[in-house]
């Protein structure tokens, strides 16, 4: 089970679920991060924490433990 | 719509995502006259302006930008409410404009299909629409609309283009009786919601949607035909839907929820049947919250289909370019890094030249007032209380309104998201977001500014959080201070391990400490009054635009002129009671005798030492200013102070800052600083029988710095002024909260009196902490 953490930047993926249930994961489903979708790691931050996705034509930056929630397929 | 409805003024909501070019479509479209205040209880501002469209005139709403109408807090629920029709300080809304960023329509319409679930009239404006076709990107927006069933006008709010159109869209929907549109929840969902319903609300129709236009009506009180009387609260369906989707148990826990019979539901029941809901629709593929976002974001597909027609390859938009330099880990740290420093020093160099315009104003006008009034308590009053008052804080007006510039030029082009971004990590060690850096740093500025762009913080106890430390941050108004002190006590020309000078690492020390106690408060406030979850950072980075000086203009002035206004009113009222305790009682008579005893105490003093020794130059050089005509006026206003109230003050708390190593004289001086610290040095100065020196000026500096090496306990020759003490009076002015105008603005940002008392109580103990063990231990170590 690959989550979006451990994506490496350049990376690409499709989200099959996001787990637990509490106000991060709403948000994380409130974004687009739904079962299905496409997202792609464009960057980290010089910390190394947070990362930056492209899903759904726009761009959206989250913290390594949040991404931890989701699961990913890798693609290629 | 009734006819009476039809006369009143029509009311039209604006709700959109964040990032949408929202402000700039309300500005457009209602002009810069906005009435601005807060909705009760909550921190959400209440903007309303008014459109003028042909015949017509609408009220126009502006809501704060959101992702989702999903309420988690009271902020969010006031929103909820509002478009409900269920908020006491608003009529249901006519009819709601949503704004969506034709770019990056898939998630917008998440928000699009919460709100057309509401069943009111709905027009959507497609902003940005030449950004999109320089993406590449073409949309269909006729068939878009007939999709939706609803007028969708493409416009670019900057350029004002398409706003015709989006008002005409507008008054013919708002004449137009909606049709309920279809739920893109699933079967399953659709049914549990409908029995949720039955159990709040008694007999509903079993299936298909509910027309919520009647109900809403009802609720509203207005001609429509009610189906239950308005007392009865109808809970209404999308908040049941609400309910079920709530697994934070915001909602069910907020008591907001009544049954028809205005009873609020029994807990326990309501909770055990959303349990049993909640397994139920798990266990038939339908996760709860998760159904929400796969329910909405498939209809949104669904929509867009065939409709947005986008370049196969993800176009590396030029905003991604600039964004892989900016958020690099070298380059970005330096640009991020040069930025702030740009920001910082813009402040100071291009201030200052303003400030002392602005204090020569001010100066020009109290010699003014000295020359034609006549002397007395009136315009002394109108000289030292009002223009004296006012001017020391108007005179940071230049800075503070350079600081809402360069927020509001970080906030538009994209940056501000950036710096969060690139701060995160570091923030979150002390218990902050990212998204609380900017805010702190403008706030070793001042402070106003910082906590006004905390507004940017969604999580209510991050916000309130960072808050209550920004008046840590040593701001501007302290560096006087410091500058005078470390002047005067820490030796110049000595060099810690030979290169770092003694002056200069005291002078980071004093800033060192305000951010030192600012994490600790906040890991504080954090694990005790303001504890809770960590709030998901997840954030949108926009692309990056062009600043518009438009809408920079107008938030500078907007902010600026909220800062005025506010503070404004308890600034004066704080300059006259100050300047009454110091003035009050004025008693010539009584000052005169004080003066000539002093004389004689001097005259005393003198004879103790040597005719060469340096303590007697001194006080020999002071002696003689009882002679001289304009001398002798410095030192009555010293004596007339000395005699006021607020000297009297000085003198009754002295047993409580005698271990401060403070004597009354700068209790006094400390006391009348609470208003505003930058008066402290001006106060200093009168004490001390300098008068009204000018301390800008070198020589009013040196002036105070030897008056302040020279001064001694009453009665004794023991100096006040050591090291420790005036460390620890730095340590004091670093960490207590002296400034009425940071209070009010901290009760109009929070909207509550408890939290500017709560900053200034807290500040204080730990002032007075600090100042105390700094003092205590320096003389102890130098003992």
């Amino acid at each position: 089970m690959t989550t979006l953490a451990q994506l490496s930047v350049g990376a690409s993926g499709r989200v099959v679920r996001v787990n637990q249930i509490d106000e991060v994961s709403a948000r994380l489903l409130e974004m687009g991060l739904t079962p299905g979708v496409d997202v792609e790691v464009l960057g980290a931050a010089p910390l190394g924490d947070p990362i930056e996705l492209a899903l759904r034509g726009y761009r959206l930056s989250l913290r390594r433990s949040e991404a931890a929630r989701v699961e990913v397929e890798p693609s290629r | 719509m009734s006819t009476a409805a039809a006369q009143a003024t029509l009311t039209v909501a604006l709700v959109g995502n964040p990032n949408t070019g929202k402000s700039t479509l309300f500005t457009a479209l209602a002009g810069v006259r906005q009435r601005v205040g807060n909705y009760p209880g909550v921190t959400v501002e209440k903007k309303i302006g008014h459109v003028q469209h042909a015949r017509h005139r609408w009220a126009l709403v502006d809501l704060p930008g959101t992702y989702s109408l999903a309420p988690h807090s009271p902020d969010e629920m006031v929103v909820v409410d509002i478009l409900l029709g269920r908020h006491s300080d608003m009529p249901l809304c006519d009819a709601i404009l949503c704004i969506v960023d034709a770019s990056n329509l898939e998630r917008n319409l998440y928000l699009v299909s919460q709100v057309l679930e509401l069943g009111l009239p709905t027009v959507i404006a497609l902003n940005m629409i030449d950004i999109a076709k320089a993406r590449g990107l073409t949309i269909d927006t006729a068939q878009l609309s007939h999709r939706l069933g609803i007028p969708v006008v493409p416009l670019q709010a900057n350029k004002r283009r398409g706003l015709n159109e989006l008002k005409a869209a507008l008054a013919q929907m708002i004449e137009r009786q909606t049709s309920p549109q279809k739920s893109p929840f699933p079967q399953p969902f659709r049914d549990e919601v409908s029995q949720l319903e039955s159990l709040l609300n008694g007999n509903q129709e079993r299936d298909a949607v509910q027309p919520t236009d009647n109900v809403l009506h009802a609720i509203n009180g207005s001609a429509a035909p009610p189906t239950q009387s308005a007392a009865d609260s109808i809970v209404p369906r999308y908040l049941v839907e609400r309910l079920l989707l709530d697994t934070s148990g915001y909602l069910e826990q907020s008591g907001l929820i009544y049954t028809r019979s205005g009873q609020r539901i029994d807990s326990v029941q309501l909770q055990q049947h959303l349990q049993a809901a909640r397994a139920r629709l798990s266990a038939a593929g339908f996760p709860v919250p998760a159904v929400e976002a796969m329910a909405r974001y498939q209809w949104a597909g669904r929509q867009l289909e065939g409709i947005v027609r986008r370049p196969t390859e993800r176009l590396k938009t030029n905003s991604d370019t600039i964004d892989r330099i900016l958020t690099h880990r070298l380059w970005g740290t330096v640009v991020f890094a040069a930025m702030m420093l740009l920001l910082f020093s813009s402040v100071f160099i291009f201030a200052k030249p303003l400030m002392n315009w602005i204090q020569a104003g001010v100066d020009f006008i109290a010699a003014t007032i000295k020359d034609t009034l006549a002397d007395g308590a009136f315009r002394s009053l109108l000289d030292d209380g009002i223009i004296g008052g006012v001017g020391s804080v108007i005179v940071f007006l230049p800075q503070i309104l350079i600081l809402f510039m360069f927020i509001a030029i970080l906030e538009d082009c994209g940056y501000m998201a950036r710096a969060a971004y690139l701060m995160d990590k570091m923030m979150v060690r002390v218990g902050l977001s990212g998204k609380s850096f900017i805010p702190l740093l403008s706030s070793f500025a001042c402070a106003i500014p910082g906590i006004m762009a905390t507004r940017v913080i969604e999580n209510r106890r991050d916000r309130l959080t960072t808050i209550m430390v920004a008046p840590l941050m040593s701001c501007s108004a302290r560096l006087p201070v410091y500058t005078l002190l470390i002047g005067a006590f820490i030796p110049a020309g000595k060099y810690i391990v030979g290169v770092l000078p003694l002056q200069g690492l005291t002078l980071f020390v004093m800033y060192l400490v305000g951010i030192v106690a600012a994490v600790v408060v906040a890991l504080i406030l954090k694990r005790t009054l303001l504890r809770g979850a960590t709030p998901p950072f997840v954030m949108e980075l926009p692309p990056y635009k062009f600043p518009s000086p438009a809408l920079v203009l107008h938030r500078m002035v907007e902010r600026g002129w909220a800062f005025v206004c506010r503070a404004g009113t308890l600034i004066v009222a704080v300059a006259i009671v100050v300047w009454a305790l110091l003035y009050y009682p004025h008693n010539p008579a009584a000052v005169e005798e004080s003066l000539q005893r002093d004389q004689a105490a001097l005259t005393a003093q003198l004879e103790q030492f040597p005719a060469d020794n340096m303590h007697r130059k001194f006080l020999e050089a002071e002696l003689a200013r009882y002679s001289t005509p304009d001398q002798r006026e410095q030192l009555l206003a010293g004596a007339y102070q000395r005699q006021s109230i607020l000297g009297q003050m000085g003198r009754w708390i002295e047993p409580a800052v005698r271990p401060l190593g403070w004597d009354w004289r700068v209790g006094c001086a400390a006391i009348a600083s609470f208003p505003a610290r930058e008066v402290v040095l001006g106060t200093l100065g009168v004490i001390y029988n300098l008068g009204n020196v000018d301390l800008e000026a070198n020589e009013g500096q040196t002036q105070l710095q030897t008056q302040l090496r020279n001064a001694t306990w009453d009665g004794s020759l023991r100096p006040v002024f050591t090291v420790p003490m005036a460390l620890g009076l730095m340590v004091f002015f670093a960490l207590c909260a002296q400034c009425a105008a940071t209070l009010v603005i901290i009760k109009r940002e929070t909207n509550s009196w408890r939290w500017p008392v709560f900053t200034f109580g807290y500040m204080t103990v730990l002032a007075y902490l600090g100042a105390l063990a700094t003092y205590q231990i320096g003389t102890w170590l130098t003992g």
